[in-house]
């Protein structure tokens, strides 16, 4: 059964920006989906409205929208496209549910679309708890006790049965929104209250608890003969109760004997055939409980999941790719298994090593947010690792996750007396530090049974972590390090670093004396097979073992260092920028990858031509340095694609020898030094804002007022806006410093240096993304924030090209670049923000790696700046690469009037963190970077893309209704027109009675509303919190008024956010949002492809050349 | 700690710590890709004789319990495991699997590059090997004994190919496993009588007849046609064991007097290849066999997908591409399909006589460990002996093989 011929088109709908619950692995997902297709001949059409995203690029569609995914714009896309199909079931839960509502509003039917992959009767049973649960008992499993409620009246009654605690679960929604465990009824009110919210049918489920069950998934493939195979089984090591993303998770399953399992599959198996999954993948979760062994069905995902990117990984099977293929009409045995390349996808891979997933969480970015884990899933990305047993891959996969305080430490004594019980009473609550608590408690002498009593965590991975501590024991005990001391200590996954810890040496000790012993990784390979038949597939793991399976070669390699796990401020863009430099790379060079995220398209093992599924350590990187270097020549290490995490290494590699491609470390260091940045400004003649450090609270009152306040105030230690705050007064500054100090004293340390800099206020932040090849400089994009200075880059929204600078203000930025990339001396990515105040261009900072923008960038010119990088790297100059035409002739210098506008908006995180009382943290924006992921509005005028952006990256500004303005008193004047504007498009205008009074002097008549802090009125009137929590409120105005942000305005932001409607929380937005309510109003939104945008511009480019030409004839004439 | 070294005879050692017993054992090493059942697959008397390499890292995780084993002892000769459990954890599990291969006195290695060995195998082949262990390691002056001296002797030990083995694995005595009915209970009438010859059984497989409602006469293997007529059998099945199908003549013969009287007939795994060999169709060693729970299998007449539980180092030769007549006696037997085929190498799995109600296939339909897939085949065995002129009909519904896409 070959594939359809009456198919020639398919749209594939991507998953929207990074949130969590629905990251990166979408992108892998959908580019393998999008590959397969056009392998396959096949027109494909793809929206996406992600720009940092690998797929979203032009060549892997025919046509690619990266537009809002709403059933307008999808709709206007099919009556232009016309596709054949629509294949929904790789872009996650948005995907699923865009292709639901095109069902339900009759589109699909209107154009005779298809939908592939996935059906609505079987999306419906998958996802409808009530059908699901049907299937589960016509399946022969059992389904926890439950009762569905559309109330909370019927809630209450369903609970008496139920009993307490009782697990609440909104139907319909992704990543366990909006979900979460009620012990009484307090909770049960606010939890079911938010689910019946966030469910899209405003139902919820409630269910008997199955806590601390042992929690297992599979993942399964159906084809249209109904062939099924069990891809993967993953394990929990947390049990139920907290959310899988949330969990570490071990593939293969660990502790089941066959029976068990094959009871699994055949549920399993039985389940996808009744829900009627006709060909792709889907995802299965079991609770098992571990004194009977009872199996509950918890639920299925028909569709690519985040655990189906996991397994792919962890197995070698492409589930992505491979539904592609079935969607078309293939079946599994048809099939090759790219891996082995002889044997067919018709097979269930079995694996010879063990893989350990952990979560990275971004509490510290929220710092009012409940830490306990629960079934609404909160980390922001996951590490990965693959060892030959467990304990080798989880100290993998726990040193990858590159934060403080997330491996295991033998520091200091053993816990005692009341500090272990206070300990050991902690670990039965998961947060993202139990594991590393529960080791420290068993180290401390309590027994794996107690401990399994207290967490639920199977005794089996208990003991393999006292197991572990055993081996650190013998590591410190022992009178000398020999090769056998070493060789256990690495067998079980210790790290150089902790070897060093434990003896008391330091890591280059500990690492050069294993390294003369000759106790060095091998390199194992994933296979799918066990070694059952040969792998063509260079994917490699390192592990303590005796036979290394690394292939030698001819062609001198070049490593390419990822970013590893997501995290806020260093996500996707920068897995992008890496993806790029191999695709750029290969074929001069053999590219070699080195990254430990399973979300990302790098770590696909046809990405690059070898990939190590590696953790970004130094030790890590240096011994697959060694093993490729062993292997064949070479050339070098791309360090600067990857964000922080490479960068920070690129100083010891180089030390240790390692040739660094691209800016040499040195003066990546000289950008991040005051000192000599400060140089290479001054050298350039450029300004900066004034700054100046401060130890003591004397001296920091003094600087601000020196330098002059609003200042910004930071400790200096920090990266990504951690800690920084923006400082209006004395009085704040005081309380920063007090706050600071007390931080300090705590840790038992002192106050560390604290950067004071000027606050520009009311500046026009601008992000230069350039290139530099050292005679030469290629200005890539040239991004206009529309908040000001003072909220992180990555949270502003911008736009590109800026909208409001001129042309000689754009040379003088270019001028600037340039001073600085050769001041610097930067080969390859630069990325400055500039601050324009009063016809003064500040430097704020420079940073010569890739950015996060880089993506936005290219996506908006059509240059491809990331792949222009990697060969500038690599000894091209920027004159070669615009002979080769891999760089147009003009740069973002030279303005092209007829540009489209392209605006990125930030997307942000805040509802699903919640404080102890279960409101929603602060929403205000700040110095602190917290969004999650972008998108990306792309239209001939600002005010369309403005609204395009908001439309994918929240739903959409309102057109109609009532806007609650309430903002400081430094912004009263500013809001004037804007308010003015939105009355004369019908909005009602509301405010509290100060801004109510500015703007009655100014002939706006608003009605005035209580505030929350005075409370009811004497009849009950509401206040401003009670009308927004009832949804009578469609667009909140709120500025804080420095941060510390008094009850009233929290409480008017917490409300909002969690009533899902439009905030605004600066000026400078709220003029934005206007006209975009403008452009919404004028009619639905036009829609162009990448494909059209690139073609216009080169149009536009050729036309300038030849103008130019003529001109240049015309000259030579005259 | 104790120390024990891995020696195959071409030489290459594996040297690692003891595990179960201590001592010296011999055997044809070869390896399983399972990655659960270590219970089952311990117990399978197929593996007699051979030492058993389990590709999956942890082994032991699950312990031992009283209900998963698939025969009364542990038959493997040795035991080679990369990292074995310290701890058991699971509800039903009685004892350590460690205790458990000490107490049967199996010697095993553990915390060897098992993956390195694997691929060893799989480009040399399966080979004699040995495991030696513990004092075993010293010789009489309490010297470490040389590795040379430990290849010479595995180099001295049988080979598999040759070895007549179905005698020693088998019961001593014939057993009736009952019917069960529906819900479980005994049935007092069952819905087909099968005499099962016992070359090495797996008790799985009468069990999965039982349920299906067959009384099931587990038979020796030296049994005699009137032996088996004297159960007055609707089917006669014939297992899985161990050993070189070429050897096993009495078997062989056996079969032949059953086809004769057209006695519906299933047979698995060596079963299979005896039924191949009594058809005249030749048997060979593989490489290094197929040993796992996850190798898909075309059914070609459905042109369905199965994932199916191995455990055999010799298959049938017989012509894929078309039906043939069976070479025995002129072509006595009529003709045969190759019902199933390894979709990874194309191996014959399955045979089907299209004038004859016998078929058989080399995979373990029963499971155990592995996934059920295929315990249709029971269902068909079942279809065979209610209307056994059904012939290969019942045993493949289709016979046009040029229908299924690899048949093409």
């Amino acid at each position: 059964m070959p594939r359809r011929t009456d198919i020639h088109s398919v749209l594939v709908i991507g998953s929207g920006p990074i949130v969590i619950g629905q990251a990166a692995e979408f992108d892998y997902s959908g580019t393998q989906a999008c590959r397969v297709l056009k392998e396959e001949g096949l027109r494909v059409v793809l929206v996406n409205s992600n720009p940092a995203t690998i797929m979203t690029d032009p060549e892997f569609a025919d046509a690619t929208y990266v537009e809002p995914i709403t059933t307008e714009v999808l709709t206007s896309i099919i009556a232009k496209e016309r596709p054949d199909a629509i294949l929904p079931t790789l872009g996650g839960q948005t995907a699923l549910n865009a292709a639901i509502a095109l069902d339900e509003a009759g589109v699909l039917e209107e154009y005779g679309v298809e939908l592939i992959g996935a059906n609505i009767p079987a999306i419906q049973k998958g996802e409808d708890r009530e059908q699901f649960k049907q299937v589960v008992e016509v399946c022969g499993g059992e389904s926890a006790r439950s009762a569905i409620i559309h109330t909370i009246d019927e809630a209450l009654v369903a609970v008496e049965d139920l009993g307490y605690p009782v697990v609440v679960r909104p139907s319909f929604t992704m990543g366990g929104l909006g979900s979460g465990i009620a012990y009484d009824e307090a909770d049960l009110r606010r939890i079911v209250g938010q689910g019946l919210h966030y469910s899209p049918t405003t139902e919820v489920l409630l269910e008997e608890s199955i806590l601390g069950w042992k929690e297992y998934e599979l993942e399964l493939m159906r084809d249209k003969a109904d062939n099924v195979v069990v891809v993967c089984s993953i394990e929990n090591v947390d049990p139920v109760g907290v959310h899988t993303g949330d969990s570490v998770t071990v593939a293969p399953a660990l502790t089941l004997t066959d029976r068990e399992y094959q009871r699994l599959r055949d549920i399993g198996i039985a389940v996808i055939r009744e829900v009627g999954v006709d060909t792709g993948g889907c995802n299965i979760q079991f609770a098992v409980n571990p004194d009977t062994g009872r199996i509950i069905v918890i639920e299925m995902n028909p569709r690519v999941s985040r655990s189906s990117a996991l397994a792919s990984k962890a197995t070698g099977f492409p589930i992505a790719k491979i539904a592609a293929r079935l969607a078309v009409g293939y079946t599994l045995d048809e099939i090759p298994n790219d891996i082995t390349g002889s044997t067919p996808a018709s097979f269930e891979p079995t694996l010879d090593y063990v893989v350990v997933k952990v979560p990275r969480f971004a509490f510290e970015k929220f710092p009012a947010a409940d830490p306990t884990l629960t079934t609404t899933m909160k980390s922001v990305g996951e590490a990965m690792a693959l060892g030959r047993n467990f304990t080798e891959a989880l100290g993998k996969a726990m040193r990858s996750i590159d934060r403080k305080g997330t491996t295991f430490h033998w520091d200091g004594e053993a816990l005692t007396g009341e500090a272990l019980d206070a300990l050991v009473a902690t670990i039965s609550r998961p947060t993202e530090h139990r594991l590393v608590d529960v080791q420290q408690v068993l180290r401390a002498g309590v027994s794996v049974d107690e401990v399994y009593a207290r967490t639920g965590i199977d005794p089996w991975f208990l003991d393999q972590l006292q197991l572990i501590n055993e081996v650190a024991a013998e590591t410190a005990a022992a009178p000398e390090l020999t090769a056998a001391v070493l060789r256990r200590a690495k067998r079980h996954g210790l790290s150089d670093v902790q070897v060093a810890s434990l003896r008391g040496v330091s890591e280059d000790v500990a690492r050069e004396v294993r390294q003369a012993l000759g106790v060095r990784p091998v390199y194992k390979t994933v296979d799918t097979c066990a070694a059952e038949f040969a792998a063509r597939t260079p994917y490699h793991y390192s592990s303590y073992d005796e036979e290394t399976e690394v292939a030698p070669r001819e062609r001198p390699a070049v490593l390419i260092l990822g970013s590893g796990p997501n995290r806020i401020g260093q996500g996707i863009e920068f897995d992008y920028s890496c993806v790029h430099a191999t695709l750029a790379l290969k074929g001069e060079f053999e590219t070699v990858m080195v990254n430990c995220n399973p979300e990302t398209v790098s770590t696909d093992y046809d990405t690059a031509d070898r990939l190590y599924f590696e953790p970004l350590t130094f030790e890590d990187v240096l011994e697959v340095y060694e093993a490729e270097k062993a292997a064949g020549p070479v050339a070098g290490i791309i360090v600067q694609l990857g964000g922080q995490t490479p960068l920070s290494l690129a100083q010891r590699l180089e030390d240790a020898g390692l040739p660094i491609l691209g800016t040499p470390p040195a003066a990546i260091d000289a950008a991040e030094d005051r000192g000599a940045f400060g140089a290479v400004l001054a050298a350039a003649g450029l300004p900066a804002p004034a700054f100046g450090t401060a130890t003591t609270l004397p001296v920091a009152r003094e600087t601000a007022a020196r330098i002059g306040y609003p200042v910004l105030v930071r400790p200096s230690y920090v990266l990504g806006g951690r800690g920084m705050e923006i400082v209006y007064s004395d009085e704040q500054l005081t309380e920063y410093v007090e706050r600071a100090l007390a931080d300090a004293s705590a840790r038992g340390g002192a106050l560390p240096p604290l950067l004071i800099d000027r606050f520009l206020d009311d500046a026009i932040e601008i992000d230069v993304d350039a290139l530099y090849d050292g005679t030469e400089l290629f200005l890539g994009g040239v991004m206009e924030h529309i908040e000001e200075a003072g909220i992180h880059s990555g949270d502003s929204a911008c736009v590109l090209p800026p909208v409001s600078l001129s042309e000689s203000e754009l040379q003088r930025i270019k001028v600037s670049t340039e001073a600085i990339a050769q001041g610097v001396g930067v080969r390859g990515l630069l990325n400055i923000q500039f601050a324009l105040v009063s016809d003064v261009l500040y430097v704020l900072e420079a940073n010569p790696r890739a950015s996060r923008t880089v993506p936005f960038v290219s996506k908006a010119t059509g240059v491809p700046l990331a792949k222009a990088a990697a060969l500038v790297m690599t000894g091209k100059s920027i004159a070669d690469l615009r002979a080769s035409g891999v760089l147009p002739a003009d740069d973002a210098g030279v303005i092209d009037l007829d540009a489209p506008i392209a605006v990125k908006e930030a997307v942000l995180p805040f509802k699903r963190f919640r404080t102890g009382d279960g409101t929603v943290v602060d929403t205000v924006l700040g110095p602190e970077m917290r969004s999650t992921g972008e998108v990306m509005g792309f239209d001939t005028d600002f005010p369309t893309a403005f609204a395009k952006s908001q439309s994918a990256a929240f739903g959409g500004l309102p057109t109609s209704g009532r806007a609650f303005i309430s903002v400081a008193d430094r912004d009263k004047r500013s809001i004037v027109f804007p308010v003015k504007r939105l009355q004369e498009l019908g909005f009602e205008i509301l405010a509290t009675d100060g801004t109510a009074a500015v703007l009655k002097r100014n002939g706006i008549a608003s009605t005035v509303v209580r505030k929350f802090s005075s409370g009811r009125g004497p009849a009950g009137e509401p206040t401003i919190v009670d009308l927004i929590s009832a949804g009578e409120v469609d667009i909140v105005v709120n500025t804080p008024s420095g941060q510390g942000a008094r009850a009233d305005g929290y409480e008017i932001r917490a409300a909002t956010t969690a009533a899902d409607k439009a905030i605004v929380t600066t000026v400078q937005q709220l003029g934005a949002a206007v006209q975009g309510i403008e452009a919404a109003l004028a009619g639905p939104f036009g829609v162009a492809s990448l494909q059209e945008h690139d073609a216009a511009t080169a149009g536009r480019r050729a036309a300038v050349a030849a103008g130019a030409s003529v001109a240049g004839d015309s000259g030579a004439v005259a | 700690m104790t120390d024990a070294l891995l020696v195959l005879e071409d030489g290459r050692t594996f040297a690692g710590e003891a595990y179960g017993a201590t001592g010296t054992t011999w055997g044809e090493i070869v390896f399983n890709t399972g990655m659960t059942g270590y219970q089952e697959t311990l117990t399978d008397p197929s593996y007699h004789r051979q030492i058993v390499v389990m590709t999956a890292p942890h082994i032991g995780n699950t312990g031992v319990n009283d209900e998963d084993p698939e025969s009364g002892r542990i038959w493997v000769s040795g035991y080679v495991v990369r990292d074995p459990a310290r701890r058991a954890s699971n509800w039903r599990s009685d004892r350590s699997l460690d205790e458990e291969l000490a107490a049967q006195g199996v010697v095993g290695i553990s915390g060897i590059d098992t993956r390195a060995l694997t691929r060893h195998l799989r480009e040399r082949g399966v080979m004699r090997a040995a495991i030696v262990s513990g004092d075993a390691l010293l010789d009489a002056a309490g010297r470490r004994r040389a590795a040379e001296d430990l290849v010479a002797e595995v180099q001295d030990r049988p080979q598999m190919a040759g070895a007549d083995l179905a005698g020693e694995v088998s019961t001593d005595t014939a057993y009736v496993v009952k019917a069960l009915g529906p819900d479980g209970a005994p049935l007092g009438e069952p819905v087909a009588r099968v005499a099962a010859v016992d070359l090495g059984i797996k008790s799985m497989t009468p069990n999965r007849m039982a349920e299906r409602g067959i009384e099931v006469h587990v038979l020796p293997a030296q049994s005699s046609i009137d032996d088996v007529l004297a159960t007055a059998p609707d089917g006669v099945f014939f297992s899985n064991g161990p050993g070189d199908p070429s050897a096993a003549t009495h078997e062989v013969e056996l079969l032949r007097e059953v086809l004769d009287r057209k006695i519906p007939f299933f047979g698995i795994c060596y079963g299979n290849q005896l039924l191949g060999r009594a058809l005249g169709y030749g048997t060979y060693k593989l490489g290094y066999g197929h040993r796992g729970v996850n190798q898909p299998v075309l059914d070609r007449a459905t042109g369905r997908v199965e994932i199916t539980a191995h455990n055999h180092g010799f298959a049938v030769d017989a012509p894929l591409d078309e039906v043939s007549v069976a070479p025995h006696d002129g072509g006595r037997y009529g003709r045969v399909t190759v019902s199933h085929v390894d979709l990874n190498d194309d191996v014959v799995e399955g045979l089907a006589a299209l004038d004859l109600p016998a078929f058989s296939v080399q995979y373990h339909p029963e499971a155990a460990a592995g996934p059920h897939d295929a315990a249709y085949l029971f269902d068909r065995f079942l279809d065979l002996m209610r209307d056994p002129s059904a012939g290969a009909a019942a045993a493949g519904q289709a016979t046009d093989v040029t229908d299924s896409p690899k048949g093409a």
